[in-house]
């Protein structure tokens, strides 16, 4: 219990006490980037932290040294090593990945839909994931994790591509108010489809269930290697995306009268955002709340920038998804709680406290 | 506009302490608002001005003093005996989605409704005469949305007639508006406050005209009133460097002989 | 006989999905031409303004769910004759289809049409208040405190007597810790919003923990329980329901005046004699009691809140006391028709109303939305 407690509290209080020394620094006027420099160090170091925590804990319990000698020592006899690296760094990598990836994504939809409530799942992509795959479990019996990773990053895909050329009819383009209708309509026509799925036939509900939970343990690592140069793309283009997000945040017209192809960001966005996302849920299923919570976490500690948004949330998504991971290895011992289960139960408490005692800034 | 000749409202703020959580924005500050005429507060951006009306207005609860309308404490009274009263534009109002002009100004008359009283004669006539007075009758079943700025900050105005109470306030009513509809507006409030007996308080930012329009002005500076009273008396090259911190020649208005203040280039 | 009985779920489908159809027609069309008209009431003291076009569309409404509700009587696995059926519903109450009419698809109806009325208007209080389409009470969580005490009555295969009480008093309580925690110097609608997302998050992951955890049988019945079902509709359900749309209906009738006045914002508000706060935490309460009671009766059917008011909004405009009756009209007529073509469009295998709600409902939604902004 106390290591939960410890962890826990690392999770949480670190980005307040990072954020809170770069706002404070700011105040004073101070210069500017040295306060980013501070924050993004203590993110980092976070990061490691996690990683090392993520090695260490699980239901097998490990020693440091055990942990430290898997990585840079690997003795292929020791049984704790081979939990280490066959299982617990496969499984540390996939949650990095999918929280940035998750983080990341939330943010720019933010962005371009400025909508508070804007969260990747607003898009479709978890609706299209889940209805590729429980389809796929129902007609074709796929069962092993290898065979839900394309399905469940082609229907990712393909639901918020029909949000984007549904939104994309009318005037203006995908604006942003149709833009969210259009995904939330998507959604609930998939998620209508899925669950009729999921009612007719009992085997498909005992399988995707649990998928449906979301969890990156026992994924298929090599599948997802493949999504690996995917991922890297899509987070170099996202960060970079921030000066522009930026700008398209100040209202469309702003952002016109600015020389903006408005257009063109929505587009490149909107495919950043599909191959981000795509890709987290093909690794990690439907992970709610990561990439809801960390923008507003993120912006409630450095401001409205995106550029530094976007950074923030890359480090610290993966703090939250696999900070939680750890703590659902831990707290039902010898089982595990999937990993989604436990971002959103702990991820809420601490947006409603961000929500209550921060100044919330608006998208 | 119904007129109410024996409009004998009185208006003041006593004492009044106003912060927004934080710091002490107004200290102390005292003024009382001559009845069936047009005050004008001045002053540079962040002195308070706007904070100011909006504790007049009872939207900013004051940390300690009072506003009293008729000697009485609004804040001790029912909220929508007070709304009969007094009126707010405030500076950035919000409309909702795809509403028409007239519905909008339909909801000024809330304070005279009740559960079966929802729609009487006096309120048809008060938004049809709101209307008129701001030209917006042919307008009347538009959406907001596809207005004009100018337009827009009309209906909002059309909303606060369609009130009728006995003080007006006003944050900035000429802003987004264009030279001719600025006169429009002031023309407007002028005529309310002479043959409608209003009272108006209003912040504006352009001093000539609050000088052309004004009955009083009220020039404020880091939370204090500096100095109040007719504009002729009170506007001098020196008020206007104690209030703006610029120098200024002060000459004769050839259309109205009121005060006009020409600022000085830093350059001359 | 034999025969009739082969050939009528085909005639039936298309049937069924034909006038529902129809009746969505029929309804826009009405929209394309009544031009927006007013009418003053005004009786001594008593003085009201009557949109025109808002009454006669609320008729329109109300024929359709009249002509939906007769042909749900007639259309079913067991064929009456037409005439029979209606007389057995509504005279003729010792007739040999008694059980069949009066037991099974008379309350079912009645059920489907008084939920959908709860939902549409639940949704649209919850939008204009909070001034986000977005907004329904699925997503800020008032649905997931329902289902959460149901599922984990269904897991644990627990009484099923109690499973509206206990959706009824999850929804309200969810409610009410949501405008708690949000509470901060008053509400500010953006943090209600996120407050709620946030509870919302906390029990869908307690409901995927009971899914996971408890054998499959049961979590099917949650399953079906949480895609929002009208299997099994009776008399006491639609009483129920009734009773609580005679207190609730003409409350947010009568709090509409108040809800225009919150939209124009807070300060706005203020100034034209609103208490801001209290008209707020009514408004709220009713919505959250429309929407606890229709979700005890028939399950989480999120999209009706969601998508009604918008269909609503963009055949009518901005809210008013009649918007929010035509509003809850057309709740009725959308659920009763989705419910009937989930019952017949697959005939024998009955889908979940939900399923067509947002099957249907979706697209006939993102038609709207492109129409009217061509229009514009």
């Amino acid at each position: 219990m106390i290591t939960i407690a410890l962890i826990f509290s690392a999770i949480t209080i670190t980005p307040i006490l990072a954020g809170l020394l770069s706002n404070r620094r700011e105040k004073d006027a101070g210069p500017f980037i040295s306060n980013h420099v501070l924050g993004l160090t203590l993110s980092l170091i976070l990061v490691v932290v996690i990683i090392l925590i993520s090695l260490r804990f699980g239901s097998l319990q490990i020693t440091w040294e055990a942990a430290w000698n898997a990585i840079f020592d690997y003795d292929p006899t020791n049984q704790s090593q081979i939990v280490v690296r066959e299982l617990r760094l496969p499984r540390t990598i996939l949650g990095l990945a999918a929280g940035s990836c998750l983080a990341v994504a939330g943010a720019l939809t933010q962005g371009i839909t400025r909508n508070p409530l804007g969260a990747p799942g607003i898009l479709g992509v978890n609706a299209g994931a889940a209805f590729a795959i429980v389809t796929a479990i129902y007609a074709a019996d796929i069962v092993t994790p290898e065979g839900y990773v394309w399905f469940a990053f082609f229907g990712a895909a393909g639901a918020s591509i029909l949000v984007y050329f549904i939104a994309q009819f009318g005037n203006g383009g995908a604006t942003p108010v149709k833009l969210v209708l259009a995904g939330v309509v998507v959604t609930a026509l998939l998620g209508g489809w899925t669950t009729s799925l999921l009612i007719l036939d009992l085997e498909t509900l005992d399988e995707a269930r649990f998928w449906l939970a979301g969890s990156i343990a026992s994924r298929g690592t090599d599948e997802i290697a493949v999504l690996f140069p995917i991922i890297i793309i899509g987070l170099l283009l996202g960060v970079a995306l921030g000066k522009q997000i930026n700008i398209l945040s100040l209202g469309e017209d702003i952002a016109m009268a600015l020389g903006q192809r408005i257009s063109l960001i929505r587009v490149v966005a909107g495919i950043v955002i599909i191959l981000l996302c795509g890709s987290a849920v093909a690794i990690a299923g439907p992970v709610a709340f990561v990439g809801l919570a960390i923008p507003h976490m993120v912006r409630s500690l450095v401001g409205p920038d995106y550029r530094w948004i976007l950074i923030y949330s890359l480090f610290l998504g993966p703090c939250l998804l696999l900070g939680a991971d750890v703590i659902g290895r831990l707290v039902v011992r010898p089982t595990e709680l999937q990993v989604g289960i436990v971002t959103a139960a702990a991820g809420a408490p601490f947006l409603i406290y961000l929500v209550r005692f921060t100044k919330l800034s608006d998208v | 506009m119904q007129t109410n000749p024996n409009n004998t409202t009185t208006f003041s703020g006593q004492d009044l302490h106003l912060s927004y959580g934080g710091p002490m924005i107004v200290e102390g500050l005292t003024v009382t608002i001559p009845t069936q005429e047009i005050t004008a507060i001045i002053g540079p951006n962040g002195c308070g001005k706007s904070t100011l009306l909006k504790a007049l207005a009872r939207i900013l609860i004051p940390a300690q003093g009072k506003v009293e309308v008729n000697d009485i404490n609004i804040h001790s009274q029912p909220t929508k005996e007070i709304a009969r009263q007094l009126g707010l534009l405030p500076q950035n109002p919000r409309s909702p989605d795809a509403i028409t002009v007239s519905d909008l100004i339909r909801r000024g008359r809330y304070p005279h409704q009740s559960i079966f009283r929802q729609w009487s004669s006096d309120d048809e006539t008060s938004v049809d005469m709101a209307l008129s007075l701001t030209g917006l009758t042919n307008f009347s079943e538009r959406p907001i949305d596809e207005l004009s700025g100018g337009q827009r900050q009309r209906v909002w105005i059309a909303m606060l007639l369609a009130q009728e109470t006995p003080i007006m306030l006003l944050d900035e009513p000429t802003t987004h508006l264009d030279i001719a509809h600025q006169i429009e507006v002031l023309d407007l409030l002028k005529e309310l406050a002479k043959r409608n007996n209003r009272t108006i308080v209003m912040v504006l930012h352009d001093l000539n005209l609050a000088v052309r329009y004004a009955d009083n002005l009220v020039a404020m500076r880091d939370g204090k009133i500096k100095t109040a009273g007719k504009p002729n008396n009170v506007v001098t090259a020196q008020m206007i460097h104690e209030v703006f911190s610029i120098e200024a020649q002060i000459l004769q208005d050839p259309v109205t002989g009121s005060p006009l203040c020409i600022p000085m280039m830093k350059s001359t | 006989m034999h025969y009739l009985a082969i050939t009528t779920p085909t005639l039936q489908r298309s049937l069924t999905v034909l006038a529902g159809i129809a009746l969505t027609i029929f309804l826009i069309r009405l929209a394309d031409h009544i031009q927006p008209r007013h009418h003053t009431f005004r009786w001594q003291n008593i003085s009201s303004r009557i949109q025109l076009r808002v009454v006669w569309l609320s008729l329109g409404a109300t024929i359709a769910i009249i002509v939906l509700s007769g042909i749900g009587l007639i259309v079913g696995d067991y064929p009456i004759p037409a005439t029979k059926a209606i007389a057995t519903a509504l005279w003729e109450r010792n007739g040999e289809y008694d059980f069949i009419i009066n037991s099974l698809r008379f309350p079912r109806i009645v059920v489907a049409i008084l939920a959908g009325m709860c939902f549409a208007s639940s949704g649209l209080i919850f939008q204009s208040l909070i001034n986000n389409p977005l907004v329904s009470p699925d997503i800020i969580g008032i649905n997931s405190g329902a289902a959460v005490l149901a599922v984990a009555i269904l897991a644990i295969g627990g009484n099923t007597e109690h499973l509206p009480w206990a959706a009824f008093l999850g929804a309200l309580l969810t409610a009410g810790l949501i405008y708690l925690l949000s509470w901060r110097k008053g509400i500010s609608p953006t943090r209600l919003v996120l407050v709620g997302i946030g509870i919302n998050s906390v029990l869908g992951a307690i409901i995927t923990y009971i899914t996971i955890k408890y054998p499959i049988e049961r979590v099917v019945a949650a399953a079906r329980w949480q895609a929002g079902t009208l299997f099994g509709a009776r008399w006491d359900d639609a009483r129920t329901l009734a009773i609580g749309l005679l207190i609730l209906l003409p409350a947010a009738f009568f709090l509409t005046n108040r809800l225009k006045i919150l939209q124009l914002g807070d300060e706005t508000a203020i100034t034209v004699g609103s208490k801001i706060e209290r008209d707020r935490l009514a408004l709220l309460s009713v919505a959250s009691l429309l929407a606890a009671l229709a979700v005890s009766v028939v399950g989480p059917l999120g999209f009706v809140a969601l998508i009604v008011p918008q269909a609503a909004r963009l055949l009518v405009g901005s809210i008013t006391g009649g918007v929010l009756i035509f509003t809850a009209l057309l709740g009725g007529f959308f659920l009763l028709g989705a419910d009937l073509i989930a019952q017949r469009l697959f005939a024998p295998v009955m889908l979940p109303a939900g399923v067509i709600t947002a099957t249907f409902g979706g697209p006939y939604f993102l038609y709207l939305l492109a129409r009217y902004n061509r229009a514009n």
